[in-house]
């Protein structure tokens, strides 16, 4: 377009468009700002609690139990009440939602049947973690006569992270070709077979991704805990699982009474003394610390296995 | 594989075993499957038993007409309204944060950001959402409420106001990270389309991207208001655990969720009806996401553009 005499209405369109750009200049400012505001909490957060915290984070804080005075206390049956639970809770959540993830993307035949579970998978992933505690107060602990144990705690966060399980191997079949299913059914193995040897192997960066962030999930609920009924004070240890006579292995305490990590930083978090605010960030960093390493190395894992795919 | 013997009754043999092996694990998958159905029906089921024997105690009228909430003292009130309120006001102000600095993040990682910086941003993200709510609740207890103080002097030590705000905060990455999502999804060609028109990145992102991603981001909020409403942690932390009827986020009240921890942190007998009061609370939080979950399906479906 040529055009030789300038219209006056140039200059609006100009301004117009001038305009408009500085509102796009103008948004990602606003973006950025936003964005790293966000993760600044992050930083902000976790530098707070170690400071805080550093007068108590050495090797006692990990070797003594909970006490009245500050500055004795300790997290050793906070650690080892966290750490079985979380045996359990990978023992029954693992195999679970592996197993019903398989079912709905390789075995289920599309109807309302299949519609009907994976609308519940869906909706459980959004029922708030404390209904879940009330749901295991009232099942596990009366109904199953679970009681106040560390089974019953690691069943429940069981039930709370199955969705993230189930969803993420789902997501970890799925991208799976085709083509690989089709060769080995060409060559006469049947569907469990195609699923043992060809589709689960090739999806296992996937499923271990998937059931460490569930794990990171359920390492710092608190509240479905807290419900069951978790001791905050608590100066015994569980019944060790390795004895000196054979078996070897016992499982008494799954029926032991516990305590754990979130559940002792809340008791210090709600206690007035400063000393125990100490406490509470010693505990709220290490608590932080294990749930961002293991979201690091899931996120490392998921890099890594996309890396290595070649198909 | 077995079948190397190459007779072929036995190969039949190995083809019927292999087939009956397949029948009996599809049956165990299709059990697992079906733990989920289980766990929504049980926990319908367990709340429903639960909570009927206080509703046989208490009349319907009285718990949601009552304005206080005192379950646990000599004379018993038991209108949920005072936890309603402290949930929907903690609720509301969680939203102010969650919503805008949810979508604007949104907005700018899927429209504007260059791929590297997505990419490193995004795990960032998730890793703030993998916060535990404890962590949050000391931060909002004992670093958010004394900096809000330094303004408001006169703000309790317990208040919804800071509990809400980081609530808010904790939900930025579920919000930004479902609508980026959603955005992603809208086609390029309708981006390309808007850009031919002389469009700037700002208008193609409001006028042509969020509208066609409009159900996704309304999914996204409901997924916000839906972990607001059921967050526990920080508002049993940071928000007192006195029932208060008000409005005003910058008093002390307790949460449904709130009141739960409370009663569960002391030692109930079982058949006692605060015992069952924490079911009938445990009812109506749940039923309050299911009206948002719902609210949410219909927009999602009148939104919805097809593309």
């Amino acid at each position: 377009m040529a055009v030789v005499t300038e219209d006056p209405s140039i200059h609006a369109l100009r301004a117009d468009v001038s305009r408009r750009k500085l509102f796009d200049l103008a948004f990602v400012i606003i973006g950025l700002v936003v964005l790293f505001a966000s993760l600044l909490v992050l930083l902000v957060l976790f530098l707070d609690l170690v400071m805080q915290g550093a007068p108590r984070l050495n090797w006692d804080f990990f070797t003594s139990y909970a006490s009245r005075k500050p500055e004795n206390a300790g997290i050793l049956a906070a650690w080892i009440g966290t750490t079985l639970i979380m045996v359990v809770t990978a023992c029954v959540a693992m195999p679970i939602g592996v197993a019903a993830a398989i079912y709905l993307e390789e075995y289920a035949p599309k109807n309302w049947f299949t519609s009907i579970i994976e609308i519940n998978v869906t909706n459980l992933a959004g029922v708030p973690s404390i209904i879940y505690g009330l749901l295991a107060l009232g099942l596990f602990v009366y109904k199953f006569s679970l009681g106040q144990s560390i089974a019953a705690a690691g069943l429940t966060l069981a039930l709370l992270i199955l969705p993230i399980v189930i969803v993420a191997t789902r997501e970890a079949v799925r991208a799976v070709p085709r083509t690989i299913r089709e060769a080995a059914y060409a060559l006469g193995a049947t569907r469990w077979e195609v699923t043992a040897h060809h589709v689960l192997p090739n999806s296992m960066g996937g499923v271990l991704t998937g059931m460490i962030i569930g794990l990171s999930r359920a390492i710092g609920e608190t509240a479905p805990i807290i419900t069951i009924g978790a001791l905050s004070f608590i100066a015994f240890l569980p019944s060790p699982p390795l004895t000196a006579e054979f078996p070897f292995l016992s499982f008494a305490w799954l029926r032991d009474s516990f305590t754990a990590m979130p559940i002792q930083m809340f008791n210090w978090v709600s206690r007035p003394d400063p000393g125990f605010r100490v406490n509470a960030a010693a505990a709220g960093a290490i608590l932080l610390g294990m749930t961002l390493l293991m979201n690091g190395v899931a996120i490392w894992l998921r890099y890594r296995f996309r890396k290595r795919i070649n198909w | 594989m077995t079948a190397h013997s190459s007779s072929p009754a036995s190969l039949r043999r190995s083809i019927r075993r292999r087939r009956v092996r397949d029948r009996l694990i599809e049956a165990l998958l299709l059990a697992a499957g079906l733990v989920a159905v289980f766990t929504t029906l049980a926990i319908v089921w367990i709340l429903v038993v639960e909570a009927l024997p206080f509703f046989e105690h208490v009349p319907l009228r009285d718990f949601l007409t009552d304005t206080m909430w005192t379950p646990l003292f000599a004379e018993p009130r038991y209108g949920i309204l005072p936890l309603v309120a402290g949930t929907l006001v903690t609720t509301f102000v969680a939203l102010l944060v969650a919503i805008p600095a949810g979508t604007i993040i949104a907005i700018y990682l899927s429209e504007f950001a260059s791929h590297r910086l997505r990419e490193t941003v995004k795990p960032a993200l998730e890793m703030l959402g993998a916060v535990p709510t404890i962590v949050y609740g000391y931060f909002a207890l004992v670093m958010v409420t004394p900096f809000l103080q330094k303004f408001f002097p006169g703000l309790p030590g317990f208040n919804m106001l800071s509990a809400g705000l980081v609530i808010g905060s904790m939900i930025v990455p579920y919000v930004a990270s479902v609508s980026e999502d959603a955005m992603r999804a809208v086609p390029n060609y309708m981006r390309e389309g808007s850009y031919a028109t002389g469009a700037t990145r700002f208008q193609t992102a409001t006028r042509v991207v969020v509208p066609a991603a409009l159900s996704g981001i309304a999914a996204a909020y409901i997924l916000g208001i839906s972990r607001a409403v059921g967050e526990t942690m920080v508002v049993a932390v940071a928000a007192g655990l006195q029932p208060n009827l008000t409005w005003n986020p910058a008093e002390s009240a307790a949460t449904i969720t709130a009141f739960i921890v409370q009663v569960s942190l002391g030692d109930l007998p079982h058949d006692s009806i605060g015992y069952q009061s924490i079911f009938a609370a445990g009812l109506v939080l749940l039923l309050i996401t299911l009206v948002f979950n719902i609210a949410g399906f219909a927009l999602t479906r009148r939104f919805r553009e097809a593309y």
